[in-house]
């Protein structure tokens, strides 16, 4: 649990990118395990699995700008022994190889590993046509797969060895930028079981990615306003943690979700689903609102588009206030 | 499993497993006969004489690997495991039916001996180079074979996996069935393809063409393409619908399941094919 003095360290926190826990996470799965193999289309710097591919050249593969291809190499992979793990950004895969990773990956239930970055809106310069807003959306919808959206450094790391322990398709997503590196080693990390970081009964904030942080800047505000929140990092948004979404919606009845995704179908779409049929309480979620972003700067985009801490804090507000009405 | 080595033996084989591509389709109301029947020879050469497999044993580490990439023309795929001994041969009459095994499009999970479910054109080559990449990194010696249509090259990722296949000089045997007809007409209309050899060619493999619908032929084409290193294309030009006058060549029969009158009539000219064979 998170205590009050600890924030001023967060607000400290060293900035650290995620894809370069892919790079270095691989390499140590490579080295304990034979089976492990890696591919990439193209992107191998960008994705950071350069560095499996200086280390392990003989299981590493080259697909290429051909993203379909790559989901299938890696079912037949994943049907014959290897544990694939396949890196694009995300908007080509699982954007452009969606039915590829249905069919192929899916429905023959391969053990493979798809990791993606770029995704979300701080993809930033590149513009809208590389900001995976619906990457979420998407493979949630898939039979069989798992989905993960860790919140920085230390929890990517600890998300790529979990999928590799794990027998069947998983989908991970982290941004292109460098964000706070907030978790240390020691932060627990089970999949499927979302962590709550601070407790609060005014409003739960349900946050996953990069928005953990902005969560945690939320509510740190909130506090000082007297407004006690709890905050809980939903890094597994499939299967998701129903009993913790619900028990902490029964206990402050005002939920917030938080998410660097289109509002369709993400985080807030998944806890949204399980409150409906738990617990209806009053919610509202920040993210993306159904439209495509555009070149900038990721501190502007995210102001521009709605995904911040202020954004969060004006949503924490208005379920408290629909709350009290409700009451 | 029983190893036909006569030809006869193996022409045979072949008209059973049209029959019962007639007798599923017909039974299922719905299906995909037309394929089937043109591809039913190079099935019968694979499951009947050239390929390692174990029907007791359909997930023996050492079988030759089948993967068929248009499972729209399982069918025959279902007819010659049936014959084979993967499963019983009652069993081809559940075919598309609710609870079967044998899914309208091959589903590995729901049937041992399938190797990988299709159904969606134009992914079975990459799942092909997946196999020979693992294949190669664990140092085995099996053998990979993929089953195509001409009508699927219309799908990128087809060209795709070609380029990934020439680019790590994978040991694949591809059987495209060459028949000029897809869903809606013939390909040189809907897409023209022209000259798969050439493009297999400009993108690195060999080729070799053959007569589809001649088991000799093909168990030949597949001799000579054990010897040669990397990939291969064997372009197998066959008749869609082969055996049933009415369906030969003619598109409609795509996908389109006899009915009553029309299963009757197939299987009374199959069954006079057959005692052409038998007097040969």
């Amino acid at each position: 649990m998170i205590k009050q003095e600890m924030f001023l360290e967060f607000s400290s926190s060293e900035k650290k990118s995620m894809r370069d826990a892919y790079g270095d996470s691989l390499i140590e799965l490579g080295a304990k395990n034979r089976n492990i193999v890696a591919l990439c289309a193209d992107l191998s710097e960008s994705t950071r699995f350069s560095k499996f591919a200086e280390k392990f050249p003989a299981r590493y593969f080259e697909c290429g700008v051909s993203e379909q291809n790559m989901a299938g190499v890696s079912a037949g992979l994943a049907l014959s022994g290897k544990i694939p793990f396949a890196a694009s950004f995300g908007v080509f895969s699982p954007e452009l190889n969606l039915e590829q990773i249905r069919l192929s990956i899916c429905y023959n239930e391969a053990n493979a590993k798809l990791l993606s970055t770029h995704c979300g809106i701080t993809t930033g310069p590149d513009g809208a046509t590389h900001e995976a807003l619906e990457d979420i959306a998407i493979t949630r919808s898939l039979p069989g797969m798992t989905v993960i959206v860790p919140c920085d450094y230390e929890e990517t790391m600890k998300a790529v060895h979990s999928a590799a322990k794990i027998t069947g398709p998983v989908y991970i997503r982290v941004g292109r930028d460098k964000y706070p590196a907030f978790t240390t080693k020691k932060t627990p990390f089970v999949l499927g079981k979302a962590n709550v970081l601070m407790e609060g009964s005014d409003a739960c904030i349900i946050a996953c990615g990069i928005m953990v942080y902005e969560a945690l800047m939320a509510a740190y505000q909130l506090s000082k306003e007297g407004i006690q929140c709890t905050v809980i990092n939903c890094h597994t948004i499939k299967p998701i943690d129903v009993n913790t979404i619900v028990l902490w919606a029964r206990r402050t009845k005002a939920v917030v979700t938080a998410e660097e995704h289109s509002i369709i179908g993400g985080l807030g779409s998944a806890v949204a689903e399980v409150l409906g049929e738990n617990f209806p309480v009053q919610m509202r979620r920040v993210g993306v609102k159904d439209v495509f972003g555009e070149s900038g700067k990721p501190e502007e985009l995210m102001t521009k588009y709605g995904v911040t801490r202020e954004n969060i804090i004006y949503a924490v507000h208005a379920v408290i206030k629909e709350k009290n009405k409700v009451i | 499993m029983k190893k036909l080595n006569k030809i006869k033996d193996l022409k045979l084989m072949a008209n059973t497993l049209r029959q019962q591509v007639i007798k599923m389709t017909y039974e299922a109301g719905s299906g995909h006969p037309g394929g089937s029947l043109g591809m039913a020879d190079v099935f019968t050469a694979l499951y009947f004489n050239y390929a390692n497999l174990d029907p007791k044993k359909p997930n023996w580490e050492n079988r030759d690997r089948i993967i068929l990439s248009n499972g729209h023309i399982c069918p025959i795929q279902y007819s010659a495991m049936a014959e084979a001994g993967f499963f019983p041969v009652k069993e081809l009459l559940t075919f598309r039916k609710i609870g079967s095994r044998l899914q309208g499009h091959p589903h590995n999970k729901s049937l041992p001996g399938i190797e990988n479910s299709s159904g969606q054109l134009g992914q079975g080559l990459s799942i092909a180079c997946g196999m020979a990449l693992a294949r190669n990194l664990d140092r085995k010696k099996y053998r990979v074979f993929c089953l195509m249509s001409d009508g699927e090259h219309d799908e990128g990722e087809t060209w795709e996996a070609i380029l990934f296949a020439a680019k790590n000089k994978l040991k694949i045997v591809s059987l495209i069935d060459r028949n000029g007809i897809q869903l809606s007409g013939f390909t040189e209309k809907i897409m023209p393809l022209k000259s798969l050899a050439e493009k297999y060619d400009a993108f690195g493999w060999k080729t070799i063409d053959i007569d589809g619908n001649d088991i000799g032929k093909i168990l030949e084409a597949l001799r000579d393409a054990e010897k040669i290193s990397g990939p291969v294309a064997i372009i197998c030009q066959t008749m869609m619908g082969r055996g049933v006058s009415f369906m030969q060549d003619n598109y409609e029969w795509h996908g389109k399941a006899p009915n009553r009158e029309e299963a009757d009539r197939a299987l009374r000219e199959l069954e006079v094919w057959r005692r052409e064979i038998e007097r040969e």
